[in-house]
């Protein structure tokens, strides 16, 4: 019976498709809109992962400021400084390397051409940890670090804006009335999972990026990578204790300060992704509110519409209930399909992002399903009250309607 | 709900009908009593307004009265719930309208098989009990034809198919032939004859012409919601001056 009904309703269906068509178009909008959120939020995740991994998973990262990064941890959270980064290689014995890392925005000149980037103070050892290579000139020499003498590395795009083609190495480049040496280029890396350019950088020694460019001795960051096949956890532990010591940080007090690896990095960026995919996809939750109010529109038009074959199936036997159940599976049956042209067209708008944004496309079999679900609920919901009233008509109304 | 041959098919007691309130109070049925055995091909008749379809729709489970008793096999549809007369309806009745009232954008076919789907028949076996009928009012070779590619006389003969296709005891018709020409009328009124005499249907029907309540085998006048006069077409016919 239930099969027949089912039947009927695919039937009344095509019997005025255009309606049809009308009626389950927010359904298809907003089912497709979530599909795709859903599914390219999922893609650049995946693709932040697996960025972050290429850094390699014994990097562990420390940050200033406390946990929850709120005022709480009273004011703003101090830096760190050269010593810190020797401190930690020499005392824990699990560290491979450290290497101190800060940045800032600045304005690079060379002739008639300029650019504005991103200035980051470091030094051979973060190349070494993040597995980066020089591949034109040479790295920073130690008496170079230890010094700090005005020379730099380029990105390629920097390279590229301000020498074209031509090798920059030997040539002086001009930041904020200072003059640097440009002594290497960076390897090309193209953009990041966020769409950043990872090759708009110039490279100092840490020491000059602190003399000339901030006037402090302040490192805002510490890579340290572990020796492979030491557990990252326990080195986490120990940079713990160590900066607790070192910063003076009594027992019972947070930390003020943040040692990260690579998973926590990783779901942190993917957490922002998230959030972002989660608010989009309420954003297209609500279209789909918005095509379940248009199913019950249209229905309650074809109930009106309807009247007097309403009225002839009461008058040769049908129940209340079969009239409730022939409405109401119509409702159900239409937002199904309105779901599963939303979720086929969401899927390929997905795919063709994914394409675009070189993200891997990585449909989630549960929201699909989960996408359905939702619409043949809509269906229910929706199609309940226009179904019921149908249902309440009395049939010589219902046969006397026009 | 067997019928005996004592216990008439329908039996209208002393029934009112009441619409409006106050003094917008319209008597459609004033204390009507009658009855109609198995078998029995009835025509009511009267002025328009008269409570005629009124009546009708008490015939076909549709209505209850106001007061009076209505018993349909002699069982009191008033105790009836709505689902119960569902069934009723369903198991014992077939309409005709004077609108046809068929499906529109559906074949004669699936209109005819609409009352056995609520039986609960299924594929082969429904197909060939609507095949039947279409075949028994003579439209063998029109199943699927649309309502609107059919002549009145054709789309009615559809819905007397529709009305017929699960053996009903008692096939209700409420101006079958309102909309008709004589000459289809003529054929629309010798399908019902034809129902009524080789299958025992039992027919009651409203019409206000003349030549159709002819093929009746009684006919129930009505004036004001009261039964007036009942008789054979001969005795009320024939006192106007008609021959039937
Ligand atoms: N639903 C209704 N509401 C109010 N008055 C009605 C209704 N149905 C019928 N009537 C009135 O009842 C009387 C009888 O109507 P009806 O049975 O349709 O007469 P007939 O079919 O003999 O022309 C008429 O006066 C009509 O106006
Ligand atoms: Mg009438």
């Amino acid at each position: 019976m239930i099969w027949e009904t089912v039947r009927l309703a695919i039937q009344a269906i095509f019997r005025n498709t255009m309606r049809s068509i009308l009626t389950v178009l927010g359904i298809v909008i907003g089912v497709a809109a979530v599909i795709a959120m859903v599914t390219v939020g999922q893609g650049s995740s995946a693709q932040v992962t697996a960025d972050v991994e290429k850094l390699g998973t014994n990097i562990l990262m420390l940050t200033p400021g406390g946990e929850n990064r709120g005022p709480s941890s009273g004011g703003v959270a101090k830096a760190f400084t050269l010593k810190d980064v020797d401190a930690i290689i020499d005392q824990i014995s699990s560290v491979d390397t450290a290497a101190p890392y800060a940045q800032t925005m600045t304005t690079a000149v060379f002739g008639a051409e300029s650019t504005s980037t991103s200035l980051v103070g470091t030094d051979n050892r973060y190349l070494d940890a993040v597995d980066w290579s020089v591949v034109l000139g040479r790295r920073f020499l130690p008496s170079e670090e230890s010094s700090g003498k005005s020379v730099c590395i380029l990105g390629e795009t920097v390279r590229q804006t301000l020498f074209g083609n031509t090798s920059p190495i030997g040539e002086t480049i001009r930041m904020n009335a200072l003059t640097y040496e440009v002594v290497g280029l960076l390897e090309a890396k193209g953009a990041s999972s966020f769409g950043t350019d990872q090759d708009d950088v110039i490279g100092l020694p840490m020491k000059t990026f602190q003399r000339r460019v901030m006037g402090n001795t302040d490192v805002s960051m510490i890579f340290v990578s572990v020796r492979d096949g030491l557990s990252t956890e326990r080195a986490q532990v120990e940079i713990e204790a160590l900066m607790r010591e070192r910063r003076r940080i009594s027992d019972g007090e947070d930390d003020d300060f943040n040692v990260m690896d690579m998973k926590q990095i990783a779901s942190m960026l993917t957490g922002i992704t998230s959030i972002l995919t989660g608010l989009l996809s309420a954003v297209a939750a609500v279209s789909l509110l918005v095509g379940g109010i248009g199913i019950m529109n249209i229905m309650l038009v074809s109930v009106t519409e309807r009247t007097r074959e309403i009225g002839i199936r009461l008058a040769i036997g049908a129940t209340a209930n079969q009239v409730l159940m022939q409405f109401l599976v119509e409702a159900i049956v239409l937002s199904m399909i309105g779901g599963l042209v939303g979720i086929v067209l969401g899927l390929a708008l997905a795919a063709f992002a994914s394409n675009l944004m070189v993200i891997p496309f990585a449909p989630d079999p549960a929201i699909v399903a989960l996408a359905f679900l939702f619409s043949a609920a809509v269906g229910v919901v929706f199609g309940y009250f226009p179904a019921r009233r149908a249902a309440r008509l009395d049939p010589i109304e219902a046969l006397r309607h026009q | 709900m067997p019928a005996d041959k004592n216990t008439p098919v329908i039996e209208f007691r002393d029934v009112t009908k009441v619409y409006g309130q106050g003094e917008a109070e319209v008597h459609a049925l004033d204390g009507v009593s009658l009855s109609i055995t198995t078998g029995e091909f009835v025509a009511i008749m009267g002025p328009s307004g008269s409570g005629k379809s009124t009546a009708m729709n008490m015939v076909g489970c549709l209505d209850s009265p106001t007061s009076g008793d209505y018993l349909f096999n002699g069982v009191h549809v008033a105790a009836l719930d709505q689902d119960q007369r569902a069934l009723l309806r369903r198991n014992y009745l077939g309409f005709v309208f004077q609108g046809f009232n068929l499906l529109p954008r559906t074949s004669a076919l699936d209109n005819v098989e609409l009352p056995l789907i609520y039986k609960g028949l299924v594929g082969a076996e429904r197909r060939a009990q609507a095949l039947d009928a279409l075949g028994k009012v003579g439209l063998k070779g029109r199943e699927h034809h649309d309502p609107s590619e059919l002549s009145g006389g054709q789309q009615q003969r559809v819905a007397i198919a529709r009305a017929l296709v699960g053996t009903p005891q008692v096939i209700v018709a409420d101006e079958p032939t309102g909309n008709l020409d004589t000459k289809m009328s003529k054929e629309i009124m010798e399908v019902l004859r034809d129902l009524n005499k080789d299958d025992g249907i039992t027919i009651v029907m409203v019409t206000h012409e003349e030549d159709m309540a002819g093929f009746a085998d009684r006919i129930i006048w009505m004036v004001d919601g009261r039964v007036e006069r009942t008789g054979t077409p001969a005795e009320i016919l024939g006192t106007r001056g008609h021959r039937q």
